[in-house]
């Protein structure tokens, strides 16, 4: 990118900064090296590597300052002939909720104000499956399963044919080729428009800063995934990006003491997900949004 | 050297006023830097300041977005009879309205901005510069129409105006298409807007195609009802003529789009509860709540008793051509469409929420603030522009060379007068 | 370093096997402390074929897993101790439950082997490990026990502004 130092682009983008800074909606912060390339920052799909590799490092530095521990960001690009399924067994969900807390020590997610969870664990009356205006979010007995309840956990869908995708104004959020709903956080503007259309809940909003304990951060992380956060950014559940894309299970799937949660490939014929989508009787949520999620609800009993 | 003349003596018209005028502009800044002191708290700490959560995530601002941007789309009303069908009561003060439409425009736009979590990040929008999705996103959609309406609304009567400043006659073949094209985007605004939620299967409460013509119907309520008032609080401070005539004209249109609202209001409200899906949710909350869940019930029905109280009194002539029960119904119509274009449309598509919970979402302080301060800031632009153009179109303010030497001490006489009492509520 | 080493332990004993049968690495059966191997204790006792309540040891366990029909020889091997047996006199090692269980339950064996009952952990596209049955049923109780449940989520009126 040395070639070419500045593009109208930049100019533009430049003269833009100057105004806002000028006109001190910037409030409080500096204006510095590191703000001024994090502002004029491109969208992660038009980046080059070159443009990857020193915004990896810039943030492996800043995030190395902030929380003490070394970070290794990775840009794994998805796998050819690869495109992820997720199976989840209600016939086996006691709804205790190991996988919420997993998936947030997993992801880096904020711990309080804002709490932020990726995954939500629904307790639906027996008899009662569609209407999702009966469940219970907050049940909390002292054992589960409870009698007469079956558990439903929702989390992102990663849908063919993702609303959220569609109304984003600025591209923030896409599909990736393995079917991986993702978020570039620097180029999310914040107006949860794709909370609105997400008929799952499937996006959480970072409301403020993310309060991580330092003792408790996970350094292997994606771009795309679970790196740390900024504030007033959406984000979502990833399967792990960080994980599936190096062979590994989700953070869920791993942490479920039950075996209610399923994961492959759906391409590979020889997969669990593909084996469960044959063999079992699977539906998926919400089925007349026609979103088409690779989120697939099983009964194996 | 010419257009530096223009400008000077406009900012010399907008800095000089009776003291009337400095305490209604100084009481307007002063709210707006209130909002802005609580704004800055708010791109501190983040949007958790407010009481927005993942369950609701959009609330006051957007409300008052949806209701400012019916309040835009009202300027219409008075472009169509004045242009089309040369109505001329309304014609002599169409400009007004369409600066009126500007400045809610800036308020609709800006609130939006309000909203932003990342407003930094703006220029992501800009279409070439940044990644604007269009034409997928609705909102790309929103971004350019209201944009392309709020320049339409700004180049429009600036450009008469200052051909009135110059006494030139304004050359029609170039402004009518403009204005002409003014109607479409108008109802072009709001359609997209209506489409913004419209779109979103996710959201049962919106996802009913009676959203956009409802939207309309509101829209031509609210604006012309807030345009009724404001024109007599101008006539009242600065001698423009306006006649009853005009006012009366409007309010008679407003009865028929009231009657359009009442109507489609009774169309979606008797689907929903006939069909009695699981879809029902959302409206069952707006107008009997869920369980205890009951924020915005009391709040509705104030709305539907306002609005048809309000349509009553405009379509009886009696009370229609009666400047204080026009002005009642005037009120009842702005406070009874803001409850239903504004919390009582945006709240209940999140409540419950696309998992059946529910939070009954109640703005706090921060939120009242920023809304109020962006209101206030609305209102000071448009006490600016007005006046600025009132002088012209009373045509005391001209080109020096068409001023007649008698009139140059008249011209201070008149600013003051222009300064008195307040400029709309 | 001591896994990577057991595991390569189990997968050479599972090809030893070898034959047709498939390979299924497990981790570590979840024997109680110092139990195993069973021979440490059995070594050199006497066989009692009779079905009786055991009164000096194994009193912890009680058998709720088909009680009226089976009991201890009819999956331990009475003559070798660090073995289980099948129904056709085969004996496999504890590593090897999975086909004790499968002799009953047929349709769960075959889910279990597909990936679906039960859990898996590691690189599914690559090395990965089964759970054995035993890890989550206990074989002599097997019905799965209730959990405490982790803390429901924040309310949304919980979340406090601020720092």
């Amino acid at each position: 990118m040395a070639d070419k130092l500045y593009t109208r682009r930049d100019v533009v983008k430049v003269i833009s900064f100057s105004l806002l800074a000028g006109s001190g909606l910037l409030g409080s912060s500096c204006v510095n090296k590191e703000a001024t390339e994090e502002f004029l920052q491109r969208h992660y799909l038009e980046m080059t590597e070159d443009e990857k590799k020193r915004v990896v490092k810039r943030l492996e530095e800043r995030y190395r300052k902030d929380y003490g521990v070394k970070f290794n960001i990775s840009t794994e690009a998805a796998k050819k002939g690869t495109l992820w399924g997720y199976g989840l067994d209600l016939s086996r969900c006691i709804g205790c909720r190991r996988c919420v807390y997993a998936c947030v020590r997993e992801n880096n997610n904020s711990r309080h104000d804002p709490q932020v969870h990726l995954i939500r664990v629904l307790r639906l009356k027996k008899g009662n499956l569609i209407n999702l205006e009966h469940s219970e979010h907050y049940y909390n007995p002292e054992h589960v399963p409870e009698e007469g309840f079956i558990y439903m956990p929702v989390q992102c869908q990663h849908c063919e044919n993702p609303p959220c995708v569609k109304v984003c104004p600025v591209k923030a959020t896409w599909k990736e080729p393995d079917g991986l709903v993702v978020v570039d956080y620097n180029w999310c503007i914040g107006c949860r428009y794709c909370m609105a259309a997400c008929p799952y809940k499937g996006r959480v909003f970072n409301w403020a800063e993310p309060k991580i304990p330092k003792e408790e951060i996970n350094g292997e992380v994606h771009y795309l995934g679970n790196r740390p956060r900024m504030k007033n950014v959406v984000e979502k559940c990833t399967f792990c990006i960080q994980r599936v894309r190096s062979g590994r299970y989700p953070a869920c799937v791993e942490a479920c003491p039950t075996g209610t949660r399923k994961f492959g490939n759906l391409l590979d014929q020889e997969s669990e997900i593909r084996y469960l989508i044959e063999n079992k009787r699977v539906f998926r949520l919400k089925e007349d949004l026609n979103t088409e999620p690779k989120f697939y609800y099983f009964f194996s009993l | 050297m010419e257009a530096w003349r223009f400008f000077k003596r406009t900012l010399v018209l907008v800095l000089k006023g009776r003291p009337a005028y400095y305490i209604w502009c100084f009481l307007l800044i002063a709210v707006f830097s209130i909002g802005l002191k609580f704004y800055f708290n708010q791109v501190n700490e983040g949007l958790i300041v407010t009481n927005m959560r993942d369950q609701v995530s959009w609330g006051l601002y957007i409300a008052n977005f949806t209701y400012l941007v019916g309040v835009a789309a009202a300027a219409v009303l008075l472009v169509i009879p004045a242009y089309i069908y040369h109505f001329e009561p309304i014609k002599e003060i169409v400009v007004l309205g369409e600066l009126f439409a500007a400045s809610s425009m800036i308020m609709a736009l800006m609130l939006v901005f309000m909203d932003l979590g990342r407003p930094e990040r703006f220029w992501h929008l800009i279409p070439f510069i940044g990644k604007l999705a269009f034409p997928q996103s609705l909102l790309a959609w929103d971004v350019l129409v209201l944009n392309g309406y709020l320049f339409l609304n700004i180049f429009i009567p600036v450009y008469i105006l200052v051909k009135s400043y110059y006494r030139q006659e304004p050359n029609k073949r170039f402004i009518i298409p403009l204005i002409l094209f003014s109607i479409p985007m108008a109802v072009g605004i709001h359609t997209v807007t209506a489409f913004l939620y419209n779109g979103l299967p996710a959201r049962p409460f919106w996802n009913a195609s009676i959203l956009a013509p409802r939207f309309l119907a509101s829209a031509f309520c609210s604006g012309p009802a807030i345009i009724i008032i404001i024109f007599q609080a101008i006539r009242a401070i600065s001698n423009i003529k306006i006649k009853d005539e005009a006012l009366f004209k409007i309010a008679e249109l407003i009865a028929y789009a009231m009657f359009l609202n009442l109507f489609l209001m009774g169309a979606e409200i008797f689907k929903e509860f006939y069909s009695d899906t699981i879809h029902l949710a959302p409206i069952t909350y707006l107008y009997k709540g869920i369980g205890d869940h009951r924020a915005l019930v009391p709040w509705i029905w104030s709305s539907f008793f306002l609005n048809v109280a309000a349509f009553l009194m405009f379509l009886l002539p009696a009370t229609r051509r009666r400047i204080i029960t026009l002005n009642i119904a005037c009120l009842f119509t702005i406070v009874g469409i803001w409850i239903e274009k504004g919390i009582g449309f945006v709240l209940p598509g999140f409540t419950p929420d696309p998992l059946g919970e529910i939070y009954e979402y109640i703005p706090n302080l921060t939120e009242f603030a920023i809304s109020l301060g962006i209101w206030a800031l609305g209102l000071l632009i448009f006490t600016l522009f007005m006046k600025v153009a009132i002088p012209i179109v009373r045509g005391d303010f001209v080109h020096s060379r068409h001023e007649k030497k008698t009139l140059q001490p008249s011209l201070s006489k008149n600013a003051g007068i222009e300064g008195k009492g307040n400029l709309g509520e | 370093m001591r896994t990577t080493f057991i595991l390569s332990l189990l997968f050479l004993c599972a090809y030893g096997y070898g034959k047709t049968k498939e390979e299924f690495p497990v981790p570590r059966p979840p024997f109680t402390e110092g139990i195993f191997p069973c021979s440490s204790c059995h070594e050199g006792m006497e066989v009692n074929p009779k079905k009786r309540e055991l009164k000096e040891e194994h009193r912890s366990i009680k058998l709720r897993h088909g009680e009226n029909f089976r009991w201890c020889l009819d999956c331990h091997d009475g003559q070798n101790r660090d073995k289980l047996k099948l129904v056709s006199g085969e004996l496999i090692d504890f590593t090897e439950s999975y086909m004790l269980c499968g002799q009953c339950h047929g349709t769960t064996y075959r889910d279990w082997k597909a990936g679906i009952h039960g859990k898996r952990t590691g690189y599914f596209s690559g090395k990965k490990m089964y759970f054995l049955c035993v890890h989550c049923h206990d074989p002599h109780n097997p019905k799965f026990k209730p959990l405490r449940p982790e803390p429901p989520p924040m309310k949304p009126k919980e979340t406090k502004h601020g720092r």
